[in-house]
C-alpha cells in the first residue's frame, strides 16, 4: 500500500533550515493497523502529513497503491486525497457552521454527489457511529468524543483505502480515546489501513505495529508477535 | 455554475454567517442606493425644470431696449430709447425669417405692480399689454373665456384676460369672473378670460401674477405713444434662432440710430441657446451623478473584497479542511466568487429596490403635495429608468467578481497543511 524508501524532509526558515526526515524507509501493506510513536519534533506529524499528501518531500520516493506521488499538482493532489485517504485530526476540524450530518457529507459533495443522497449516505455512517441523533447538531452542541466520532464518519464517508489520524486521541479523556480506538479497529478489521500517530503507549498498544521515530529515521519496528513485549517493557519503562 | 447543490452551500455558508454577510453587503447596498438617489435626483431636477419651460417655443428671442453705450450720428451715449409700433411691420418686411413677432408693454418699472381694485377687494400685480399672437410663444391655457383677440387690438377695447393669483385674490372661488370689472390704476376693464401659465418663464413678472390688456388699449390709456418696451419673436422652421437675433438686432440698431457696435442698447434673450445649455448643464449633472455613483459603488466593492479577505484569513482554518478532504483549488474558487457575486448581487439588488421605492415615495409626496395655482415643483418625476437599473445590476455582477478575485487567489495560496497545523 505504502512503500517509501529514502525519505527526507527539511523546513527552512529564512537562512535556517531544520532536516526533519532524514532518508527515512517505510513499508505499509494493505489492512495494516500501525501507530506512529516517537518523541515531540520527532517528525510524527511531518511524515503523515507527507504521506496523506498535505506536503510534499524533498528527496526519496513515496508510491501509494503503487502510484509514485510527487509534485503532484493542488487539484491532483485534493482527488487522489478524496478518493484514497480519510483524515482524523486531534482537533476534530469540523466545520463549525455545519452540522454533523452535512459535516459528514462534506466528501462527497466533492465527488459531486447530489446533497440528498451524500446526506443519506452520511446519516448511514452516523448510525453505524451511534450518532444518529446528533445528525442535525453543530459541532459546538457535542462532546469531544462525538465530534470525533463525526470527525471520522468523514473520513469514512468516501470509502477510502487508508485512514491517517494525527492523535485522534490527544484529546479525549481516557475512556473516550477507548471508545475510538474500539472504532478505528472495527474500521481496520473491515480490510482499512489505519495509521495513527499518537504518543500514549496504551493506545499504541491497540494497534499491530509500532513504528518508533527517532532523530529523522525508523528507529524500531514492533510487530504483532512482539506486541506483548512491547506492553512488557512500557509497564516497566 | 448552475448546479443547485452549489448555491445551496453558498447559501448555507452566508446564510449561516449572517453577521459576517451583513457587514459585506453593505458597501455595495450603500452604493447603488446612493446611485440610484442621485441617478433619480437628477433626474427629477431635469424633468422638473423641463417641464417648466419645455412648452415655451424654443425657437423664440426676446428683444429689450437699454440705455445706448456709445455716441453715434450726433447722439450722445448714454441715449434713452424704445422700440416702436413700426418696428414689427419693418422688421417682417426685413427678416423673413420670423415667424411670429409680438410686443409687449409693462406700466411702471419693473417688477412693480399695479394698484388693482375690485369692490371691497384689492391687490397689487402685474400689468401687461400683449397682443394676440404672443400665446403661440409662451402657451397658456384659457381656464375661462378666452385671450386677448384682434377686435381687442383694433378698438382698443377696454378687456382684460388675468391669471389664477389674481382670480384667487379678488374673487370668491365659487364666482365666474368673466363679465366682471376690475379697476386699474383708475380705468375700468372688463374680464373677458382667465389663463394659466403652462411654462415657468416669467416675462416681468409670472403670469399667475399679471393682467393682460390688449396691447393697443395700453399705449392709449397710459399715454405710452407708439413705444415697445418689449419684443418676443419666433423663428421660421429650420432657421437657428441666432440668425433672425442678429438680423433683427442689425436692423433695429441700424433704424433707431445705434452704433452697430453698442452691444449694450439693445439687449436679448435667445431661448434656443438656453436650451442648449441647460441639456448641457443636466448632461454635466448626469455625468457627475455616475462618476459619483460609481466611485461610491467601487468603494463598496473594495469594501467586500477587504472584507472578504479579512473573512479568508478567519477561514483558513475551514478552507484548508475542506482542502485535505478533497476539494480542489477550482472548488474554493468558485465558492468564493460565487458567495462574492451573490452578495454583492443581493445586497445591491436590495439597494436598487430601496432606492427606487425612495424616489417612489418622494415622487408621491410631490404629487400629492398641495400645489398652488402655477406652482409647479421645479422637480418632478425622480425615476431611473429600466436600462440604468439592469445597466447599474450588471455592473453589480461584475463588481463582485472583481471582488471576489483577490480573496479567491488567497484563499488558493493557503496550503492545506499550514492550515491545519495547531497553534
Ligand atoms: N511548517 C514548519 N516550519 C518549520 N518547522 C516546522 C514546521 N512543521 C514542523 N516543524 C518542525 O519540525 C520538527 C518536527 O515537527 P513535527 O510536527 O513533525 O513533530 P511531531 O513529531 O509531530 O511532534 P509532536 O509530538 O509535538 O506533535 C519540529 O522541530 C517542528 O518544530
Ligand atoms: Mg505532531
Amino acid at each position: 500500500m505504502i512503500q517509501i524508501s529514502n525519505l527526507h524532509k527539511s523546513y527552512v526558515m529564512g537562512h535556517n533550515s531544520l532536516h526533519v526526515l532524514k532518508g527515512l524507509e517505510l513499508d505499509i501493506e494493505e489492512g495494516e493497523f500501525v501507530s506512529i510513536m516517537g518523541s515531540s519534533g520527532s517528525g510524527k506529524s511531518t511524515l503523515l502529513n507527507i504521506l496523506g499528501i498535505l506536503d510534499d518531500y524533498d528527496l526519496g520516493t513515496y508510491y501509494l497503491g503503487g502510484k509514485l506521488i510527487q509534485g503532484l499538482n493542488e487539484t491532483k493532489a485534493a482527488i487522489t486525497r478524496n478518493e484514497m485517504i480519510g483524515f482524523i485530526f486531534q482537533s476534530f476540524n469540523l466545520i463549525s457552521f455545519k452540522n454533523a450530518m452535512e459535516n459528514v457529507a462534506l466528501p462527497l459533495y466533492y465527488q459531486k454527489v447530489s446533497r440528498k443522497k451524500r446526506n443519506q449516505i452520511a446519516l448511514e455512517y452516523l448510525d453505524r457511529l451511534g450518532l444518529k441523533e446528533w445528525a442535525h447538531h453543530l459541532p459546538s452542541e457535542m462532546s469531544g468524543g462525538q465530534k470525533q466520532r463525526v470527525a471520522i464518519a468523514r473520513a469514512l464517508i468516501s470509502q477510502p483505502q487508508i485512514i491517517l489520524a494525527d492523535e485522534p486521541t490527544g484529546a479525549l479523556d481516557s475512556t473516550t480515546s477507548f471508545e475510538v480506538m474500539d472504532i478505528l479497529k472495527e474500521i481496520n478489521d473491515q480490510g482499512k489501513t489505519v495509521i495513527i500517530v499518537t504518543h500514549e503507549h496504551d493506545i499504541a498498544a491497540m494497534t499491530k505495529k509500532i513504528i518508533r521515530l527517532k532523530d529523522g529515521v525508523i528507529e524500531e519496528v514492533i510487530k504483532n508477535g512482539d506486541l506483548q513485549l512491547f506492553k512488557d517493557r512500557v509497564r516497566t519503562e | 455554475m448552475f448546479d443547485i447543490d452549489r448555491w445551496n452551500e453558498i447559501w448555507n455558508a452566508l446564510a449561516k454567517n449572517k453577521v459576517r454577510s451583513l457587514l459585506t453587503a453593505f458597501g455595495v447596498f450603500w452604493g447603488i442606493f446612493m446611485l440610484i438617489v442621485m441617478a433619480g435626483s437628477g433626474n427629477g431636477l431635469q424633468n422638473g425644470v423641463s417641464e417648466g419651460i419645455a412648452k415655451f417655443a424654443a425657437n423664440s428671442a426676446f428683444f429689450w431696449s437699454e440705455q445706448t453705450s456709445e455716441p453715434y450720428k450726433g447722439f450722445k451715449r448714454g441715449r434713452y430709447w424704445h422700440m416702436d409700433s413700426e418696428d414689427l411691420q419693418y422688421l417682417k418686411d426685413k427678416v423673413p425669417e420670423i415667424e411670429y413677432i409680438t410686443p409687449k408693454n409693462f406700466t411702471g418699472r419693473f417688477g412693480s405692480g399695479s394698484n388693482v381694485i375690485r369692490g371691497k377687494k384689492n391687490g397689487s400685480f402685474n400689468v401687461k399689454g400683449d397682443y394676440p399672437d404672443y400665446v403661440k410663444i409662451d402657451p397658456a391655457t384659457v381656464l375661462k373665456g378666452r385671450w386677448i383677440n384682434d377686435l381687442d387690438i383694433r378698438d382698443k377695447r377696454k378687456v382684460c384676460v388675468i391669471g389664477e393669483k389674481v382670480f384667487e385674490s379678488l374673487f370668491d372661488p365659487k364666482e365666474n369672473p368673466l363679465g366682471q370689472y376690475l379697476k386699474i390704476s383708475g380705468v375700468y376693464y372688463q374680464v373677458v378670460g382667465l389663463i394659466r401659465a403652462e411654462t415657468q418663464i416669467n416675462i416681468n413678472g409670472r403670469t399667475e401674477e399679471s393682467i393682460s390688456l390688449p396691447f393697443t388699449t395700453m399705449l392709449q390709456t397710459y399715454n405710452m405713444g407708439n413705444q415697445v418696451h418689449f419684443l418676443a419673436i419666433t423663428a421660421k422652421k429650420g432657421v437657428p434662432v441666432s440668425v433672425v437675433e442678429d438680423k433683427v438686432k442689425e436692423f433695429i440698431k441700424k433704424k433707431h440710430s445705434i452704433a452697430p457696435t453698442d452691444v449694450q442698447a439693445l439687449n436679448s434673450v435667445n431661448i434656443e441657446k438656453e436650451f442648449k445649455q441647460m441639456s448641457g448643464l443636466f448632461l454635466g449633472i448626469q455625468i457627475l451623478t455616475w462618476i459619483v455613483g460609481i466611485g461610491t459603488l467601487l468603494a463598496g466593492v473594495i469594501g467586500v473584497s477587504n472584507i472578504m479577505l479579512v473573512i479568508i484569513k478567519e477561514r483558513t482554518k475551514e478552507i484548508g479542511v475542506q482542502r485535505a478532504i478533497g476539494a480542489t483549488p477550482r472548488v474554493i474558487i468558485g465558492q468564493i466568487m460565487l458567495e462574492s457575486v451573490v452578495l454583492t448581487t443581493v445586497a445591491g439588488y436590495i439597494g436598487l429596490s430601496m432606492g427606487v421605492g425612495l424616489l417612489e415615495l418622494v415622487n408621491r409626496i410631490i404629487e400629492s403635495a398641495p400645489t398652488q395655482a402655477g406652482d409647479r415643483p421645479f422637480f418632478t418625476h425622480p425615476e431611473v429608468s429600466l436600462t440604468v437599473a439592469l445597466s447599474a445590476l450588471a455592473v453589480l455582477i461584475i463588481a463582485g467578481l472583481f471582488a471576489g478575485m483577490i480573496p479567491a487567489s488567497r484563499a488558493i495560496q493557503i496550503k492545506p497543511i499550514d492550515a491545519l497545523r495547531e497553534e
